[in-house]
C-alpha cells in the first residue's frame, strides 16, 4: 500500500467534490433538512402547553404535585382555577388546552390504596396535542405517584417486605413520555448520518464508471485498498462536517441536553462514519449506475435503521429473531452509544461493548468494500 | 541489460478472448519489439480494443498467453500495469480537473516519486505542447490537445510499452499529425507502442501493421509488405455515372470477385484485368450507362484491407454453418 497513491486519489476526489457546488450544498444541506424532517416527524413533544389548575384538596402534597406540572418543561402555568366553572370558562375560551383537578382526599387514597385519581380535562380540538398533552400529565402524576410510594415504603421501614421497592423505583425511570424527544433526537441523528454517509460516498465509484475515466484508473497499478482510502478520506471530513450540524442541532435546536464529552463523540462518530462510508462505497462499487447506487444506498441505511436500531421501536419488545438481527444493523450500535452519551455522559470504556461491536463492523466492512472492487472490466 | 534489449515488449501467443459464446479474439499471435510502433488496423468490432484491454489486464483472457515487457500477464497484472501507459478508446481523463491536476493525479497513482514528480509534469505538458494551458480545466481543451494530454499522462511514469486506442480518432489532421510525431519521438526513445486505429493513413506511420478482422489477425507486416502481397487477382478502377447500379451490375460478371465502392469510383477484384475491363465497359453501356472507364492499378493498403476483411469474414461465415 502505498501513502502517495492514496494521497493522489484523495486530492482528486476532494477538487471535484469542491468543483461540484451543487452536490456539495446537498451534502451539506441534507443533513441538516433530514435533522429537521426526522427530528420533528418523530418527535412528538409538545412544549409549553397553557395550564390551568384547581386544587380541590389544598394541601401540602396537592401543592407539590401541583408545583411539578408548573416545573415541568411542558406546561406553563397560565391560571389557577377557584372552581370547576372557572376552569371550564378557561378550557372554552381556549386560553388553556388542559386542566388539572385534584380532588379532595386525594393524599389519603394515594397513600393508603397506592393509587389516586386526579382529574384532567383536555382541550380537544387539536387531537394530538390532546393526547400528547394527556399522557404528559399522566407522566407526570405518575412520576410524583411513584415517589410518593417509595417513601412511604422507606417510612415504614422494612415492615412490608411483599412490597418490592425496585418495581417501584422503575415506574419512577420509566417515564418514556415524559423525556420522548431526548430518546428520539440521538436516534434522528443516527439515521440521518447513516443515510447522509452512504449518500455520500454511493455516487464515487458509479461515476467513474459511467463517465468512463474507471477504465483508465483500472489500467494503473492502484490496488482497491489504495483507492477506497483515497476515494472515502474527502467523504469522511465531509461527513463529519454533516455529524457537526446534526449534533450541533440536536443540542441547539432540540435542547437534548449534553452530558458526555466532545472526545468520546468524535471517537464513536468517526466509527460511525466509517462504517456508513464503506457501506455507500460498496454498493458504488457493485452497482456502476449512479441512479441505482443511490437507491440502493438509502433503502440500504434507512429502512435497517429506522426499523432495526431502537430508535423508533424499543429492541426489547421485538422478537427474539428480530432482535437477533439488530446486532446486524451498525446503527443499532451508535444510537445505543449516542443515548449513553447524551443522556448519560457515558465515557469510552463504559461504552466498551458497542463500540467495539462498532470497530469490529468498520473493520469487517473496510475488507469487504475494499475487495468488492474488481480491478477488471469483465 | 543485453537480454532485455533483444528481448521482444511483448509477446502474444494464440490469445483468445470469449464473452459468452461469442469470440472477440481468436488465437491471435504476434510479438512487439522494443522501440517498435505496431498498428492495429480493422472494421468495428474487429477485436482491437479487446486486444488492447487483455494487454493491459483489464480483461482476463480465455485462452493463450502474453507476455508484456517480460512479464505474463495474468501471472503478475500489477507488475504489468507499473510498466504499461494505456489511452482508452473513450476519452478517460478528468474533465473537471486542470491539465496540471490531471497529471499530478496520474502521476501520484503510478508512483512516480515526488521528487521527480514536477520535472517529469513539465516535460509531459512540454511534449504535448501544452505551455500555457496548465491550470486549463479538461472540460475547456480542444480534441487535440485532449489526445496530447492523455498521452502526457499514459507517460509520465516512463512505461516500457504503450497502448494507444485509437488515439487519433475525431481529431484535425493536422493534429493527428502532431501526435504521430510524438509517437515517433517516444519510440526513439525505446518505447514500444501498440495503436489502433482506422485511419489507413495513419497506417503508414507505424513500423509494423496487423489487420484484424472478426477477432483474427488476418496479415500482418511492413507497410511496404502488405501493399506487395497479393490480394488474389487483379484490381480494375471504374469510373462511371451511377455508382449503385453500376456495382450490381458489374458485380455478376464472370470473373469479378469483388466489387467495393472507393470514394467515386468502384474497385473490382478480378482475374484478368484487361478483358474484364472491356466486359465491364460494354455491360455498362448496354444498360443505360455509357461513358466507363476502367484502368488497372496497383493496390492500395486500403484495397489489401477490404480484401482481407471480406476473405475473413466469408472464412467466419463458412466455419460459422
Ligand atoms: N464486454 C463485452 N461483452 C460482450 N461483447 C463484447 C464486450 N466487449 C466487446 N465485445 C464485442 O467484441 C467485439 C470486439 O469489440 P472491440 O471493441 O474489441 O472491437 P474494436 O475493434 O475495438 O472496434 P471499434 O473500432 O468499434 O472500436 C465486438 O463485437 C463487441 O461487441
Ligand atoms: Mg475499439
Amino acid at each position: 500500500m502505498k501513502i502517495r497513491r492514496i494521497v493522489a486519489i484523495g486530492r482528486k476526489e476532494t477538487l471535484q467534490v469542491l468543483r461540484d457546488p451543487r452536490s456539495l450544498t446537498i451534502a451539506l444541506l441534507l443533513p441538516l433538512m433530514q435533522m429537521f424532517m426526522l427530528g420533528y416527524g418523530v418527535n412528538l413533544d409538545v412544549k409549553h402547553i397553557p395550564l390551568c389548575v384547581l386544587d380541590q384538596e389544598g394541601n401540602q402534597r396537592s401543592q407539590d404535585l401541583l408545583k411539578r406540572f408548573a416545573a415541568s418543561r411542558y406546561f406553563d402555568l397560565y391560571k389557577v382555577a377557584a372552581s370547576i366553572a372557572e376552569v371550564r370558562h378557561e378550557i372554552d375560551g381556549g386560553a388553556c388546552r388542559i386542566a388539572i383537578v385534584v380532588p379532595a382526599g386525594f393524599s389519603r387514597k394515594l397513600v393508603d390504596q397506592g393509587a389516586a385519581t386526579v382529574q384532567l380535562l383536555v382541550d380537544g380540538t387539536d387531537s394530538n396535542t390532546a393526547t400528547i398533552a394527556a399522557a404528559y400529565a399522566g407522566s407526570v402524576v405518575a412520576a410524583y405517584s411513584g415517589e410518593v410510594q417509595l417513601q412511604a415504603i422507606q417510612r415504614r421501614g422494612g415492615q412490608i417486605q411483599t412490597l418490592t421497592p425496585v418495581a417501584v423505583q422503575a415506574r419512577v425511570w420509566f417515564n418514556e413520555d415524559l423525556e420522548s424527544s431526548y430518546f428520539i433526537i440521538p436516534g434522528v441523528v443516527a439515521l440521518v448520518m447513516a443515510i447522509v454517509g452512504a449518500q455520500l460516498t454511493s455516487l464515487t465509484i458509479a461515476r467513474e464508471w459511467e463517465r468512463g475515466t474507471m477504465e483508465l484508473m483500472v489500467s494503473t497499478p492502484v490496488t482497491p485498498m489504495e483507492l477506497m482510502l483515497g476515494k472515502l478520506s474527502p467523504y469522511f471530513v465531509l461527513g463529519l462536517v454533516d455529524a457537526g450540524i446534526c449534533l450541533a442541532l440536536a443540542v441547539g435546536w432540540f435542547e437534548v441536553p449534553f452530558h458526555g464529552t466532545l472526545p468520546t463523540l468524535f471517537f464513536t462518530t468517526s466509527l460511525f462514519l466509517s462504517v456508513v462510508l464503506c457501506i455507500g462505497y460498496y454498493v458504488s462499487v457493485s452497482i456502476r449506475s449512479q441512479v441505482g447506487a443511490s437507491q440502493v444506498a438509502l433503502i440500504l441505511t434507512m429502512l435497517p435503521t429506522t426499523l432495526l436500531s431502537g430508535f423508533s421501536f424499543p429492541i426489547d419488545q421485538m422478537p427474539a429473531l428480530v432482535q437477533d438481527i439488530t446486532y446486524l444493523v451498525s446503527a443499532r450500535y451508535y444510537v445505543t452509544i449516542l443515548k449513553a452519551i447524551f443522556l448519560k455522559g457515558a465515557t469510552v470504556s463504559e461504552l466498551a461493548v458497542p463500540i467495539f461491536s462498532l470497530t469490529a463492523y468498520a473493520i469487517v466492512l473496510v475488507v469487504l468494500a475494499a475487495r468488492a472492487f474488481r480491478k477488471t472490466l469483465d | 541489460m543485453m537480454a532485455a534489449q533483444s528481448a521482444p515488449a511483448i509477446v502474444v501467443d494464440k490469445l483468445g478472448k470469449r464473452f459468452g459464446t461469442f469470440s472477440a479474439l481468436d488465437a491471435v499471435s504476434f510479438d512487439v519489439r522494443r522501440g517498435e510502433i505496431m498498428g492495429f488496423l480493422g472494421p468495428n468490432g474487429a477485436g482491437k480494443s479487446t486486444l488492447i484491454r487483455v494487454l493491459c489486464g483489464l480483461l482476463r483472457p480465455s485462452s493463450g498467453r502474453a507476455v508484456v515487457s517480460g512479464i505474463d500477464i495474468t501471472q503478475d497484472p500489477e507488475a504489468v500495469r507499473k510498466r504499461i501507459g494505456y489511452m482508452s478508446q473513450k476519452f478517460s481523463l478528468y474533465s473537471d480537473l486542470s491539465v496540471v491536476e490531471n497529471l499530478r493525479f496520474f502521476g501520484g497513482i503510478y508512483g512516480v516519486c515526488p521528487g521527480a514528480i514536477n520535472e517529469r509534469i513539465r516535460f509531459a505538458v512540454d511534449m504535448a505542447g501544452l505551455q500555457g494551458r496548465e491550470t486549463s480545466l479538461v472540460s475547456t481543451l480542444a480534441g487535440g490537445w485532449k489526445q496530447r494530454l492523455a498521452l502526457g499522462c499514459a507517460i509520465l511514469h516512463k512505461p516500457d510499452v504503450l497502448f494507444l486506442d485509437e488515439p487519433t480518432s475525431g481529431v484535425d489532421p493536422s493534429s493527428r499529425r502532431r501526435f504521430w510525431t510524438l509517437i515517433h519521438e517516444l519510440s526513439a526513445g525505446g518505447v514500444s507502442v501498440l495503436v489502433s486505429t482506422h485511419y489507413m493513413d495513419e497506417a503508414e506511420y507505424c513500423m509494423r501493421i496487423a489487420m484484424m478482422a472478426a477477432g483474427r489477425l488476418v496479415a500482418l507486416g511492413t507497410p511496404r509488405e502488405l501493399r506487395q502481397q497479393s490480394i488474389g487477382g487483379e484490381l480494375l478502377e471504374l469510373e462511371c455515372a451511377n455508382i449503385g447500379a453500376a456495382m450490381d451490375l458489374v458485380a455478376k460478371i464472370p470473373g469479378v470477385h469483388d466489387v467495393a465502392v472507393f470514394g467515386d469510383a468502384l474497385h473490382l477484384l478480378v482475374d484478368d484485368g484487361a478483358e474484364t475491363a472491356r466486359a465491364a465497359c460494354a455491360l455498362l453501356a448496354e444498360h443505360g450507362l455509357p461513358g466507363a472507364s476502367a484502368r488497372q492499378i496497383a493496390p492500395s493498403m486500403e484495397d489489401m484491407f477490404v480484401h482481407l476483411v471480406r476473405t475473413a469474414r466469408a472464412q467466419g461465415a463458412a466455419a460459422g454453418t
